[in-house]
Order: C-alpha cells, then sequence, then structure tokens
C-alpha cells in the first residue's frame, strides 16, 4: 500500500506540471498585456511601464514561470487586481459560503438516487420503468437555468415559502433559510440522470452469474437488490461521486450567481469577467491537485468497498 | 409489359450487398422513433438555414410590438379586465404665471414641429408576444435556434476533429506519442470541466467563435479517450497488417483503413456533445460569456427571461424553452438511434 501510494504521488508530478504550464502560456499568450488591465484606461505608458517592472513582466519566460512555481510551492498568490484582496483570504473566506450549499446537494443526491434506482430497477421493463425513463429524458432536455428561473418565481415569489435571495452570517440561519430551495432545485434537477445512471450499473450487475445462482437459492428479489447487487454496483456509484467531488469545492456557477451566494464559484465569475488572472490561476490549480487528491483517495477507498481490488 | 423484363437500375443496385453505411440506414430507417426525431431535427436545420438567408426571422431586432407586448390569446382574456380599469386624469392647474420658462414653450414647440418622427404603428399584440424592447419574440427563438444550434455544432464539430486526431495518433503509434498525448489527457481531465472553460473564457473574449474555440478546446477528452481505445484495439488487426504488407503509408492505414471502422464512436460522440454544448452555450450566455449583446441566442434570451417573468412576461422563458426542449429531445432521441444503428450490439444494453 504504501509503494503504491508514493508511486501514484510521484506520477501526480508531471500531471500537476502540465497544470500549471496550461494555465501559464494560457494567460500569457492569450490573456494579453496584465499591466495595461491593471492601470485601467486612463494609464499613462510610464505607469504601465512601473507596473510591469513591479510584476516582474520584463523578465525573461522562464523566470516568470520560476517565480509562478514559486507562488504555487509557497502556497503564496498574491493579491486580486481587482480587490487588492489577498488570494488566501478570497479563499478563506468564500470557500464557506459554498460548501454550505453543496455539500447537502452532494449529499442528498446520492442518498436520494440510489434507492431511486433500485426502485426503477426492481420494476425493469415495466410501464413505470420505461414511463419514469421517458419523463427524465424530457427534463433533461429543459436547461437547468430555466428550472433556476422557474423554480425561483414560484416557490419564492409566487408561494414566498422561501428568501428569493439572501445569505446571512450564521450557518444554522443559511442552512434553514437560504439553501433549501436552491439545494431543493439543484436535488431535482441532478436527480433524473442520476436515476438513469444509477439504474444502469444496477441493471449491468443483474445480468450477472451470482444474481442468477441467488435467485436459485431462492432469496426474494428484494434480499437480492439490497444485500448483492447494491454492494456490487457500489463501485461505479463510487466512482461516479468521486468524479462530483471536486465540484463542491468551487460550487455551481450557475447557482451562486442566481442566488447571490457570496462563494468561490462565484468569485471566479467575478474574476473572469474583470480578467482578475492571479484570482482565476490559483482556483485553476487548486482545483487540479483536489481533483487528484479525490481520484487518489478513491483509488483507495475502493479497497474498502470491494476486497478482491488489490492496488499495485 | 416488355418494360417487366427490363431490370431498372435499382433493382440491379439492390442485390449488391450492403455496405457498412448502407446497413446502418436500413436499420435507422425501421427505427420509428429515430425517423420521428430525424424529421425534427431535419426541419430545426431547414429553419435555420433559412434564418441564415435572411428569408425567416429577418427583422428580429425591430421593435414591432409594444414593449412586452402579451401573445394574442393573453390579451383577449385581459382585455376584459382592463376595460374597468380608472385612468387617472392629469390636472389641468394653470401653472404659466409662475413657471420661468411658459415664454419660450411656443418657440420651442414650432423648433420641435420642424423635425417630425415618423409614427410607427406598433402592434398591442403578437401571436407569441413581445420582449421588453417590444420585439417578436417567435422572429428571436427563431434566430436564437440559428446561433444555439449553429454554436452546438460547430464546437461539437471541433471537439471530434480534435478528439479523432489526437485519439488516432496516440491509439496508432503508442509509445512516446501515446504517453506525451495521455499527459495532455490527464492535464486536461484534471481540471474540473467548468473550471477549464471559465479558464479559456477569461482569456478568449466573447463572441460566437470564442465560445465554440472554448467548447470546442475543452470538450475533446472524452472523444480522445474513445477513439484511442478503438485504435489500440484495431492496430493490430488483419486487415491493417495486409494493408501495410501492400505498401500502405502510414497515414494510409490510419486514416483510410481504421478510421472509417471507428468513425461511428467518432459519430455517435459527435451528435452526443451537439446537444451537450448547445446546453452549456446557454449557461455561458447566462453568466455574460457567450454570444454578444446584438446577437440573440436561446441563452440570451432565458437571461432576459429572468427579469421579465418577475413582471409577469412568461411569453419570452415559454418559447425559448419549447424550442429548446423539442430541438434537444429530437436530437437526443435522434443520437440513441444512430447509435443502435450504428453499432446493433449496443442495442439494449443502456
Amino acid at each position: 500500500m504504501t509503494a503504491y501510494l508514493i508511486r501514484r504521488l510521484w506520477q501526480t508530478i508531471p500531471t500537476l506540471l502540465g497544470v500549471v504550464l496550461l494555465v501559464f502560456f494560457l494567460f500569457k499568450t492569450f490573456g494579453g498585456d496584465p499591466a495595461e488591465i491593471l492601470g485601467g484606461l486612463n494609464a499613462t505608458p510610464e505607469q504601465v511601464d512601473s507596473i510591469r517592472e513591479q510584476l516582474g513582466l520584463n523578465e525573461p519566460l522562464w523566470v516568470q514561470l520560476g517565480i509562478f512555481l514559486k507562488q504555487i510551492a509557497s502556497f503564496d498568490w498574491g493579491r486580486s487586481w481587482a480587490t487588492n484582496e489577498s488570494v488566501a483570504t478570497l479563499f478563506a473566506t468564500r470557500l464557506p459560503a459554498t460548501l454550505t450549499v453543496m455539500t447537502p446537494i452532494l449529499v442528498l443526491d446520492v442518498l436520494l438516487a440510489i434507492p431511486g434506482a433500485l426502485a426503477v430497477a426492481y420494476v425493469r421493463g415495466s410501464l413505470t420503468d420505461r414511463t419514469i425513463m421517458v419523463v427524465s429524458t424530457l427534463a433533461l432536455s429543459v436547461s437547468f437555468l430555466v428550472y433556476v428561473i422557474v423554480g425561483q418565481y414560484v416557490f419564492a415569489f409566487q408561494l414566498g415559502w422561501f428568501p428569493v435571495q439572501g445569505w446571512s452570517d450564521s450557518l444554522w440561519t443559511n442552512l434553514t433559510l437560504y439553501t433549501p430551495l436552491p439545494v431543493m432545485l439543484a436535488v431535482l434537477v441532478g436527480m433524473a440522470p442520476q436515476t438513469r445512471l444509477y439504474r444502469s450499473f444496477f441493471l449491468d450487475e443483474i445480468g450477472q452469474d451470482y444474481v442468477r445462482t441467488a435467485r436459485a437459492k431462492g432469496m426474494t428479489e428484494p434480499v437480492i437488490l439490497l444485500r448483492h447487487v447494491l454492494r456490487n454496483a457500489m463501485i461505479p456509484i463510487f466512482t461516479n461521486v468521486a468524479v462530483a467531488l471536486p465540484g463542491i469545492f468551487v460550487g455551481s456557477f450557475l447557482i451562486e450567481t442566481f442566488f447571490s451566494i457570496p462563494g468561490l464559484g462565484r468569485e471566479v465569475l467575478l474574476a473572469v469577467n474583470r480578467s482578475d488572472y492571479p484570482v482565476i490561476q490559483a482556483v485553476t490549480v487548486y482545483l487540479a491537485v483536489i481533483t487528484m487528491a479525490v481520484n487518489l483517495l478513491t483509488d483507495v477507498l475502493y479497497t474498502f468497498a470491494d476486497p478482491r481490488v488489490v492496488l499495485r | 409489359m416488355s418494360a417487366v423484363l427490363v431490370p431498372t437500375p435499382a433493382v440491379a443496385r439492390q442485390t449488391r450487398p450492403w455496405g457498412v453505411w448502407g446497413a446502418a440506414w436500413r436499420r435507422l430507417r425501421s427505427d420509428r422513433v429515430g425517423m420521428v426525431s430525424l424529421a425534427v431535427v431535419g426541419a430545426f436545420l431547414l429553419l435555420i438555414l433559412l434564418a441564415a438567408l435572411g428569408l425567416v426571422a429577418g427583422n428580429w431586432q425591430q421593435e414591432i410590438a409594444l414593449p412586452d407586448a402579451p401573445p394574442a390569446f393573453v390579451e383577449r382574456a385581459a382585455k376584459a379586465a382592463a376595460a374597468t380599469a380608472v385612468v387617472p386624469r392629469r390636472s389641468n392647474v394653470d401653472l404659466s404665471d409662475v413657471d420661468p420658462l411658459a415664454p419660450r414653450y411656443e418657440e420651442w414647440g414650432a423648433g420641435v414641429a420642424k423635425y417630425r418622427t415618423t409614427e410607427v404603428a406598433r402592434r398591442e399584440t403578437l401571436a407569441f408576444g413581445a420582449d421588453r424592447l417590444g420585439r417578436d419574440v417567435l422572429a428571436k427563438a427563431v434566430k436564437g435556434a440559428q446561433i444555439s444550434i449553429f454554436v452546438g455544432v460547430l464546437a461539437a464539430l471541433l471537439a471530434t476533429f480534435i478528439g479523432t486526431v489526437l485519439g488516432a495518433l496516440s491509439g496508432f503509434f503508442g509509445g512516446k506519442v501515446g504517453d506525451g498525448l495521455e499527459w495532455v489527457y490527464n492535464v486536461f481531465t484534471s481540471i474540473p470541466g467548468i473550471l477549464l472553460i471559465f479558464a479559456f473564457a477569461a482569456v478568449a473574449g466573447r463572441g460566437v467563435q470564442s465560445v465554440v474555440l472554448i467548447l470546442g478546446l475543452t470538450g475533446w477528452t472524452g472523444i480522445y479517450r474513445l477513439v484511442r481505445a478503438e485504435f489500440i484495439k484495431h492496430s493490430v488487426r488483419e486487415y491493417v497488417r495486409a494493408a501495410e504488407a501492400i505498401g500502405a503509408s502510414t497515414l494510409s492505414r490510419m486514416f483510410r483503413h481504421i478510421l472509417p471502422n471507428v468513425s461511428h464512436v467518432s459519430l455517435v460522440q459527435l451528435s452526443i456533445h451537439v446537444v451537450s454544448f448547445i446546453k452549456a452555450e446557454v449557461i455561458l450566455s447566462y453568466l455574460g460569456l457567450g454570444v454578444g449583446v446584438d446577437q440573440v441566442s436561446w441563452g440570451t434570451m432565458l437571461a432576459e427571461a429572468q427579469g421579465e417573468l418577475i413582471l409577469g412576461h412568461w411569453w419570452q422563458l415559454a418559447v425559448a424553452t419549447a424550442f429548446m426542449a423539442v430541438f434537444v429531445t429530437a436530437f437526443s432521441l435522434f443520437t440513441d438511434a444512430l447509435r443502435d444503428a450504428l453499432d446493433p450490439k449496443l442495442r439494449g444494453l443502456e
């Protein structure tokens, strides 16, 4: 296990380096001159020059790359160009809001989609099954944006069940007052594709020999589904959740923008609109690291979900 | 009666064995859902062709109706209610004694009369209503279909091209080339998709071309993976060895021998990506990173619709959603039928 971990960590270095190079050259080549963006429209050429000097933009490219690498290694991302807030503070203050919204979404998504998919798999081939599949295909053809717009209008504006938007400093108020509507909408929209996907995982397993054996032994269908099929379908479900996991750190851009939730996703979007490169670069590299860490963690956790998996 | 004995060319052709594509077409034709959805997709393509030529919806930017004019069928119901409403009258107090500007009103009135504006008769209702500026929502939805589908198809073509070429190179050559491309793949997939799109959007600017480039350059990874796997499988097959033995060049083996055998993978991926890119364009346009303000797409329509809905003007939202839902559903069903037709082994595995 230790050898495996060391080798996997060793393998992440070139990938991480690739991410850094991609981000560095993307912004260097196509991003325009940061000094002119920072200086604004009224800057004199001398001011632009002095900003350029300050940022080290007159140094050769490899020296700049070195500075960039040093920033990454020391977690010192400098300051946002737009607000002069340090990027580290930005993360620390915006991340809690994102996690407050995204964690319930992910948890509820999984907890509701698994029983839902099991139920659909139980009645597979029936009219109910086909109706659910058709309805979820139709539901998927409508943009998430429409659900959010209509959901906010109906549940918050017309019925008044929830506040239209808002955010407070208290975690409890946020969880009970402001997050239920966005969470409910995101879960409702996420349910259809998740259920379809998990249903296909279950159906894959139902065709296996061990299920036929269990049936031959006279086990009831619910027992087969819950005790045999569910455990074996855990691996693909696991993988699927792991793919979604890094997303909760940056949040759903759409939800945070729409409901004015002061999270990381909205901050990144603001940064994109302001050409605030340090923030975008930091988030991209930081999220790539999280993604790789989660992937590694998933592979290790496979061994617990399925003893047959041996890490080499 | 002698005509019966002469075989027509069509009959003669049918006696030849079906090719891969002929067989796929035959399977597709027998799929009723697939054919209906193909007809809907075809109708949409015809519509956007007409819109691109300016034959329909060419006047979408003209403000032909009153702002927020409701659809005709809503208006009829609303008129009865409005008839009873009391119109407040303006007060007619004479202020000319105290109004310092009073002596000059006549002079200004004469000046205004010189510049007579032509009053355009604006309609009170439209078949599907009007937006905030009085533009026809139906014309906007048709023109929006042109931009949205154009973006989706072009971005999907770009992503499929990149994915197929890189996948072919990686799968066929393997070794150092393969390792290098796998590294690029790992780099692109280790950044969450939406963030990668944002990073590209931050530097690419706005507009249709930017959206196509952003989606194409970030969306090729899934196609690359699948094509690569197919090329690894095919590059050691006998027919490829045989082609090599008769002196077919490397490029010829890759793209004339193997590619037709794996192109169904690319084709199905292409149509899957069209749908997901059309959806992505909607979100990007809403977030202000999509098409410019002088153009209209389903995304910009939905973005406008948010503010209108609060005022009770639901028609733009409804029309844009209906257009998008019909096209996306038809295209998804067509994709399913296409996959079944091209790869009959997969049928029923979903």
